[in-house]
């Protein structure tokens, strides 16, 4: 007896060694999302790139977690904060730069900027602008591919404000009503960063606990440390499964943080200390997967050293990329509005 | 061959064809499928094509076409039905901020083939939510397209196109002409988007409408014709893509216009028709464009004051004959 479950022990020690391995390069892109969000920033600032820009520092886990185990053919939507989630399914950050240099060699010619990245050859179905506008669509989507007859599944990212709108609750309660007979493959993922702009979670709704909202309407759910990448891509591993093999809608609640302003023309965060903000930042999502991965041997200072040296380099030559990519043409301004 | 049928028929028929044609169709809507539809459209649809195909929804206008605009860019093919387009204003974020703009901002990487219908326009004694006419509303926005037919033949040919385009439609009906009957041609009978019809020929007048105004515009031509005047009938058909070369072919030898709508005045279709005349025909109008168009009031409920807010057949006389400086 005792030796089998020493076997069992060295057994479930190698896979969790193999699952920090696989964890190595979600390591490399939250390290590439994160300086692409800073370098933007500063683009900003520049006045290189107009209009909004809401940034994902501090909730890379999150969509790292789940799209890490998308499979190629699966979907998913989110709202604005979308360039992490972009970067983290392949698009090159050149184009997602060049995008919000309004550059024809953007994702989208120039014409969404950085709150309508869409890549629907790798499945990424849109950022949206108008908070909860988004879940309707997710949730049709999700019926289409189970329609089709594909065992394909959507994810719906959102914040917790989103979660206030009558867009959400409409197509939740259609999805419960619909993975009643397995044809509502969707999962939502509520990115609860605390706020909505400056708005806490406590003053804009009487129920807090966002993960219960779903069971209202029929839907499982469960809540989660969203700066934990091995938490997040371990549940996920498990929610995606569940969802594909069912049908039947799924809601996570990501408790996560953001440690930037609401957008990056905010200055002032009256709504919250500094205090506080430098508290979440002790649960950084890319410190906390980094001290794992050393702690496993899998990282040490000068691979960690080399890995930062290439976000950079990654970023640096998106932006070269953006700046020296040309204006739409005149041309395009006309383009797209209905089938060619 | 052409059958003569109603235009409630026509929608029926047209929709189960297509919906036989073609597996991607599927319908969704507020008692579409047991209740068998409002105006009764969709009648017996759900026995035939099962609940997967025609989906009943609950009553989240903004979540179900949402949802539809979400089936469209994933290959499917949604007809949804509003019960009446009142309802629609609870999804206009959905139809006006992601239909008619996800081509355009996602850089054309998404399509939206989807097809929203129901009844537009007045009802019977219903007042000022239940009666209202919508068009202008969606014909502002680029991206979309707005069909409204006239006949039997309309429903049959503008929503064949509707049903086979690649970008989202607005298909208004009028629920004062389910009844109408009219020749319907068989066959591909598809009536391109932005092609106007002349429904009646003449030289001294043109009267142009859409919806159920043609048939008032129809009847004050006859009207006129007793009294010697040859008034012109333009059925628009849609109102985006506008067939303004129809128009102002017609204009060019009839030197007058009236513009009939049934919605309010102020920034209606009738103020584009007319701004459209008068930067391409101004040299060649022998008097100002009219207007005929419903009163610029919520609807009253009042059997008296509706009729007096809705336009009639004397209307379009009298303004016919204004520009013809016969009082
Ligand atoms: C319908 C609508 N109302 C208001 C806004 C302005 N707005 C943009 S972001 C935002 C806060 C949304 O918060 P949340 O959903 O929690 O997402 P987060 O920004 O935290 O990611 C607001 C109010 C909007 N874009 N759309």
């Amino acid at each position: 007896m005792a030796t089998k479950r020493g076997e069992a022990e060295v057994q479930s020690g190698a896979l969790a060694d193999a699952d920090l391995a696989e964890a190595l390069p979600w390591y490399r892109l939250m390290l590439i999302a994160r300086r692409f969000e800073d370098e933007a920033e500063r683009a900003f600032r520049r006045g290189k790139i107009g209009g909004y820009l809401h940034l994902y520092s501090g909730q890379e886990a999150v969509a790292a977690g789940f799209l890490a185990v998308l499979r190629p053919d699966d979907i998913f939507f989110t709202a604005y904060r979308d360039h992490a989630h972009a970067i983290f399914r392949g698009t090159p950050a050149g184009a997602v730069m060049a995008e919000l240099f309004g550059r024809q060699t953007g994702v989208v010619k120039g014409k969404g900027g950085s709150m309508h990245i869409f890549d629907v050859g790798r499945g990424f179905y849109g950022g949206y602008g108008i908070v909860g506008g988004h879940i309707p669509l997710a949730t049709g989507a999700a019926y289409a591919l189970r329609y089709q007859g594909t065992d394909r599944i959507c994810l719906c990212f959102l914040g917790d404000g989103a979660m206030n709108s009558g867009s959400f609750h409409e197509p939740v309660n259609m999805a419960g009503l619909w993975g009643r007979e397995g044809m509502c493959p969707i999962v939502y993922i509520v990115e609860n960063n605390r706020y909505a702009m400056g708005t806490a979670v406590e003053r804009s709704t009487a129920v807090t606990d966002l993960a219960s909202k779903f069971g209202i309407h029929g839907i499982p759910h469960e809540r989660l440390d969203g700066q934990d990448f091995l938490e997040v891509r371990r549940a996920a591993r498990r929610i995606t499964a569940q969802v594909r093999e069912t049908g039947r809608p799924y809601a996570v609640e990501a408790i996560t943080y953001r440690f930037v302003a609401h957008g990056a023309a905010d200055l002032f965060q009256p709504y919250r200390t500094k205090e506080e903000v430098e508290a979440w930042k002790a649960r950084d999502p890319i410190l906390l997967l980094e001290r794992a991965l050393r702690a496993a041997g899998l990282l040490d200072d000068g691979q960690v050293e080399a890995l930062r040296r290439e976000a950079q380099e990654v970023v640096a030559a998106a932006v070269r990329y953006a700046e020296e990519s040309p204006e739409p043409p005149p041309e395009e301004l006309t383009r797209d509005v209905y089938a060619p | 061959m052409a059958a003569v049928t109603t235009y409630r028929e026509a929608l029926r028929a047209t929709l189960m064809e297509e919906m036989d044609r073609n597996p991607a169709v599927v319908l969704l809507g507020e008692d579409i499928g047991v209740y068998q539809g409002t105006f009764r459209i969709t009648a017996d649809f759900l026995s035939r094509y099962g609940p997967r195909r025609v989906i009943d929804t609950p009553i989240s206008e903004l979540g179900f076409i949402g949802a539809a605009i979400g089936m469209a860019m994933l290959g499917l093919r949604p007809v949804v039905e509003v019960m009446t387009w009142n309802f629609s204003l609870l999804a206009a974020d959905q139809i006006l901020n992601n239909a008619a703009k996800l081509r355009y901002f996602s850089g054309g990487q998404v399509e939206v083939p989807l097809v929203i219908r129901g009844p537009n326009g007045a009802g019977v004694q219903l007042s000022a939510q239940h009666s209202q006419s919508l068009e202008a509303v969606y014909a502002h926005f680029p991206g979309l397209q707005v069909a409204l037919p006239a006949t039997p033949a309309d429903v049959r040919g503008l929503l064949l196109t509707a049903l086979r385009g690649q970008d989202p439609v607005i298909f208004l009906e009028n629920a004062a002409l389910y009844g109408v009957k009219g020749e319907v041609p068989d066959g591909d009978a598809a009536i391109p988007f932005g092609r106007a019809e002349v429904m009646r020929g003449g030289r001294d007048v043109t009267l142009i409408a859409y919806s159920r105004m043609v048939h008032l515009a129809l009847a004050a031509a006859e009207h006129l014709a007793r009294e010697g005047v040859e008034a012109e009938v333009i059925n628009l058909r849609t109102l985006r893509p506008l067939d303004g070369e129809t128009v102002i072919h017609s204009v060019r030898r009839t030197h007058r216009a009236v513009v009939v709508q049934e919605q309010w005045k102020p920034f209606g279709a009738a103020a584009e028709i007319a701004a459209l005349i008068s930067e391409e025909a101004f040299d060649l109008l022998d008097a100002p464009v009219e207007r005929v168009t419903g009163a610029d009031v919520p609807m009253p409920y009042a059997r008296n004051l509706e009729l007096l807010a809705l336009p009639h057949e004397r209307d379009i006389v009298a303004a016919a004959r204004r520009t013809l400086y016969r009082q």
